[in-house]
Order: C-alpha cells, then structure tokens, then sequence
C-alpha cells in the first residue's frame, strides 16, 4: 500500500511536470499553430538559470527565479527573432525553423557551456523525505505537485479573469476576428510565449531539483513525452493537454513499478502503444479543441 | 470619409476584384450589393485590412490605409461586423464585449461601454454570462455589432448583418442599423435583402465579378431594373 502511495506521489509529480509542459506547447498551438520543437531548449535554459544562480552562490528563492526568468526570456527572444517574422507562414515551415532553432541551442549549449551534465547543489532539506503515518514521501516531489497544482490554478485564473488572458483564448478561436477588434496581434502572440516559457521554466526548476544536473539534452525527452501528451489530450487543447500530461507520467511511472524487470527496456514503448490504442478510439484527443477552420 | 479608389484583390490566380470604387460620406450608409461571389466581402475585408490589396487605394478620413495591417486600420475607428458574425463561440458574452473594449485607454472607458452596451441589447445583459456559442443567430448578430461598437468607431462595415435570421430578427437588425445611422455612424453595408437596403442606404453600389456595375443614389437606383439586373447576371 505504501508503495502504491508513493508511486502515485511519483507519478503525480512527473505528470504535473509532463502537463506543464504539453500546455506551453499547446498554448503556442493553439494561437499561432506553431508545433514549437525548441520548447525542450526553452527549459533547458531554464535549467542553465538554475545551474547559473548557485555557481554565482545565491539562495534557493534567487535560483528558482532565475530559472524561470532564463526560460520565459528564452521563449520571448525566440518568438522575437525567429517566429515573428514567419507569421502566417504553413505550418511545416514553421515546424522546420523551430526544428533549427532547436539544433543551434544545442549545439551553443554543448560548445559554449559543456557537453557534460554540470551539477547543481541542493540544500540537504530538499532532498530529503518526510513521514506521513508509515508512509515516506519525498520533500521535492511534494513541493513539484503544489507548485504544478498552483501554476494550473494561476494559469486558469490567467486566461478567465484578464483581458489579455480572454484575448488569448479568442485567438485560439479565431485570430483574424480578434486583430478585426484592434487587439494587437503581437502582444497575444508574446503573451502566448511568455506564458509557454514560464511553464517551461517552472518544468525546468522542479526537474533540475530531482535530476541534480542540467545538461543540454535536458529538456529533449521530457519535451517528447510532453508532445505525446499534447497529441493524448487532443492538439491545441489546454485542458487536453494537463490530462495528456499526467496520463503521460501515470504510465510511465506505474509501468515503471509494476511491470517486471525485464519489461522495462519496453517502457517508452508502453507508453506509446497506450496513446496509440486511446487515439484510434478517439482521433481528436481525448478532450478535442474548439477552433474554427476558416481556410 | 471613406473612399476606395481602383481596388485589386487576387487569390492566388483568383483576381476577386477588379478596379472597384466605393465612396462612403460621413454619416451616410452605402450598401454594396451584388450576387453571391461579387465580391463583397472581399471589398469590406480588404479595407478593413484583413485582405493583400494588389493596386488602388484606400483612404479614411483622408489617410491612406492602404496595406496598413487590420489591428492599426481597426485603431483609427473602424468597427467590423463580419461575415458569419464570427463571435467567439467559448467565450461568453461579458468576455466578447470586454476582449472588444480592450482597445480603449482605461478600464473604465471599457466597462462603460459594456454596461452602455448591455442596456442597449437587453438580450445579451440576459446571457451576459452564457457562451457565446449557445446563442441564437440572432442574439449573435446582436453581440457582433455590440463587440463591434465597443471601440466607438466612426464607420462601421456590415456584412450580410441579416443572413439566415428569422424575419423578425431581420427588421430588428435593420432597426439597429436605422438607430445608429440616426447617432450619425457612417457605414458601409453589404446585404443580400436589397429592399430593405435601398430604405436605409444613402448610395448603392452593385458589384458584379469583381467590378462595379452600378452605382448611384438609393434614390435613383431604387426605381431602376439595374439593380435587378446585376443580381440575375451571376
Ligand atoms: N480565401 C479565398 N481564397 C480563394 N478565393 C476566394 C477566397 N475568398 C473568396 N474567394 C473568391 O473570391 C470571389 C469573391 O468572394 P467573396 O467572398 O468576396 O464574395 P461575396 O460577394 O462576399 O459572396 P457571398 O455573397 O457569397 O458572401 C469568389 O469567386 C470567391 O470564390
Ligand atoms: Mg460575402
């Protein structure tokens, strides 16, 4: 029973990560219909912020806003440089430029940093456990789930109370309409970025706390299983998208737990043939986005 | 106020317009006319900015707008009531209303208008807080010109505001449109109920494949076979 407890604290703690990142993805989708295969590069550099901050020595609260502050102004810049230009452009070219994109960072972080994971310290506290009846839970993927939990929460108040988080949800349904109202096309789509990279960054600070180390491949394979979710959970779909996430992370970690040893060579296999069996019942996802077609 | 002067717009290979001038005085209605595919929407589009225009020009109060993008031209106080009314459908009414006010330089200004908007349309103060979507066309229509009029604009471009409305709701529009052109609004109409068109327009304009095959005073037209004629041409 404990170890069932502690796996769904497990699993919890990496589909809340998995689901902050699907929804950066998605939230990008959703508006300017960019599949943003950088996004992994923006948590790697959040994950260098973090690395940054506790070279330079600072306290944990500086290093966690380092951290965010590296990959929301990664997404920015990114958005700026490169996506701005190609507004409108089909979708696959934009897919290739954020493939580029992807490929320059890494290269500049294996060159002008290290091809090597770079450590990062924790205080003891953090990595320790505590006890709850006779079950032992972990301290960092406790603080992982509140945080993911309070992010959605933000993130939801974000998008219903504000004018900018209002004008983000009717460019998901129809940009053209939104710019025909006056609202500036490039503020949502900054916004858009910003927000994708803030979630990115707090992926990057929670992963970097329960890995110890950033290295430039840092944000590849979390950013995948993230793209899964996204698909899972139905393109474009932010509620899909946190489902997708933790349905994601369950997978991974209960396969992980339960299924015999020899199995687990298998377990990214799993996972997929899972998202496949619950795409061919249903093709949308699993919660479908409501956008209108107009081409 | 706003004057459209050899106005060229291709698809690709399509060339949707071909030379078209449209003229709309202040205060004044001009309804553009004409069949299905003229052109119409292309035209309202195009001066809205949402569209490539390919030569011509468009001028608003005397400023060229032409190829500015949509968000600035929409800036200078032109409201847009679109084709298929487009409301967003996952929004409700109140977000529709404040997403279109966003414009304006302080919140109050917006929550004005809102509140000014919800006592004009006593059916959207109803479903102020239901999904755009779950209303009625008509209730829609009326929440497309109500978004459109947040920012105040001085003209107004409507596109078939009647289209596939219950006849009643069809002279409610048309009631809303005789009320603000006697505010002084300026606008430009396309509509396919040329009857009720030619009651409220000041000057027509009949588009036909992408030309201009008519144009004159309601007045003068509204007795003519031409204006029958352009419409059985396509
Ligand atoms: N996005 C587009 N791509 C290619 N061709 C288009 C596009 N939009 C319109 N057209 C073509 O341009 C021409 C004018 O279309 P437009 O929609 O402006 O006509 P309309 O007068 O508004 O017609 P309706 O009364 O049906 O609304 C048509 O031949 C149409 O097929
Ligand atoms: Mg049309």
């Amino acid at each position: 029973m404990d170890y069932v407890i502690q796996q769904t604290v497990n699993a919890l703690s990496l589909g809340g990560i998995y689901a902050m990142l699907a929804l950066g993805l998605a939230i990008v989708f959703s508006i300017v219909r960019l599949i943003n295969f950088a996004h992994g590069e923006i948590m790697t550099v959040g994950g260098y912020g973090v690395f940054a901050a506790t070279v330079f020595g600072l306290p944990i609260p500086l290093a966690v806003a380092s951290g965010v502050f590296a990959a929301v102004f990664a997404a920015v810049a990114m958005e700026r440089v490169a996506f701005r230009a190609m507004r409108g452009a089909s979708v696959v070219s934009l897919l290739i430029t954020s493939f580029a994109i992807s490929e320059i960072l890494k290269v500049l972080f294996q060159n002008g940093i290290s091809a090597r994971p770079k450590p990062i310290q924790l205080p003891a506290a953090l990595s320790g456990s505590y006890e709850v009846g006779a079950i032992t839970v972990g301290v960092i993927p406790t603080i992982s789930i509140v945080t993911t939990l309070l992010a959605l929460l933000g993130l939801t108040l974000f998008l219903r109370r504000t004018e900018t988080g209002m004008a983000m949800r009717a460019a998901a349904e129809d940009f053209e309409m939104l710019r025909l109202l006056g609202v500036r096309a490039d503020r949502v789509v900054a916004a858009a970025f910003a927000l994708s990279g803030l979630l990115a960054g707090i992926a990057a600070v929670m992963w970097t706390a329960q890995r110890g180390s950033v290295d430039p491949l840092m944000g590849f394979f979390p950013v995948l299983k993230a793209f899964i979710a996204t698909v899972l959970g139905g393109l474009g779909s932010l509620s899909g998208a946190i489902l997708g996430g933790f349905f994601v992370g369950a997978v991974e970690v209960f396969s992980q737990a339960f299924l015999p040893d020899s199995l687990s060579p298998y377990r990214d296999a799993i996972v997929l043939s899972t998202v496949i069996a619950v795409l061919l019942v249903r093709p949308d996802g699993l919660v479908p986005a409501v956008k209108v077609d107009r081409s | 106020m706003l004057s459209v002067t050899g106005l060229d717009v291709h698809y690709g290979p399509v060339h949707a317009l071909k030379g078209v001038d449209i003229a709309v005085a202040p205060g004044s209605v001009t309804a553009l006319l004409g069949a299905n595919g003229a052109g119409k929407t292309t035209a309202l589009m195009a001066i809205a900015g949402a569209r490539p225009v390919t030569r011509g020009a468009i001028r608003f109060d005397g400023r060229d707008i032409t190829g500015m993008r949509a968000e600035d031209i929409i800036r200078l106080g032109i409201g847009v009531v679109p084709e298929g009314r487009r409301v967003f459908a996952s929004l409700t009414v109140e977000e529709n209303l404040a997403v279109a006010g966003s414009l304006a330089a302080d919140k109050a200004v917006s929550a004005a208008r809102r509140a000014a908007m919800m006592e004009r349309f006593p059916i959207l103060a109803e479903r102020r807080t239901q999904r755009a979507g779950l209303l009625s066309g008509g209730e829609q229509q009326m929440l497309a010109i109500a978004r459109a009029l947040m920012a105040a604009p001085r003209l107004l471009l409507l596109d078939e505001p009647s289209l596939g409305l219950a006849p009643l709701m069809v002279d409610r529009v048309f009631d809303l449109i005789a009320e603000l052109k006697a505010e002084g609004l300026a606008m430009l109409l396309v509509e396919q109920n040329v009857p009720l068109s030619l009651e409220i327009a000041d000057r027509v304009a009949v588009l036909a494949n992408g030309r201009v095959s008519v144009a004159g005073t309601a007045a003068e037209l509204g007795e003519s076979e031409a204006i029958r004629g352009a419409y059985m041409a396509a």
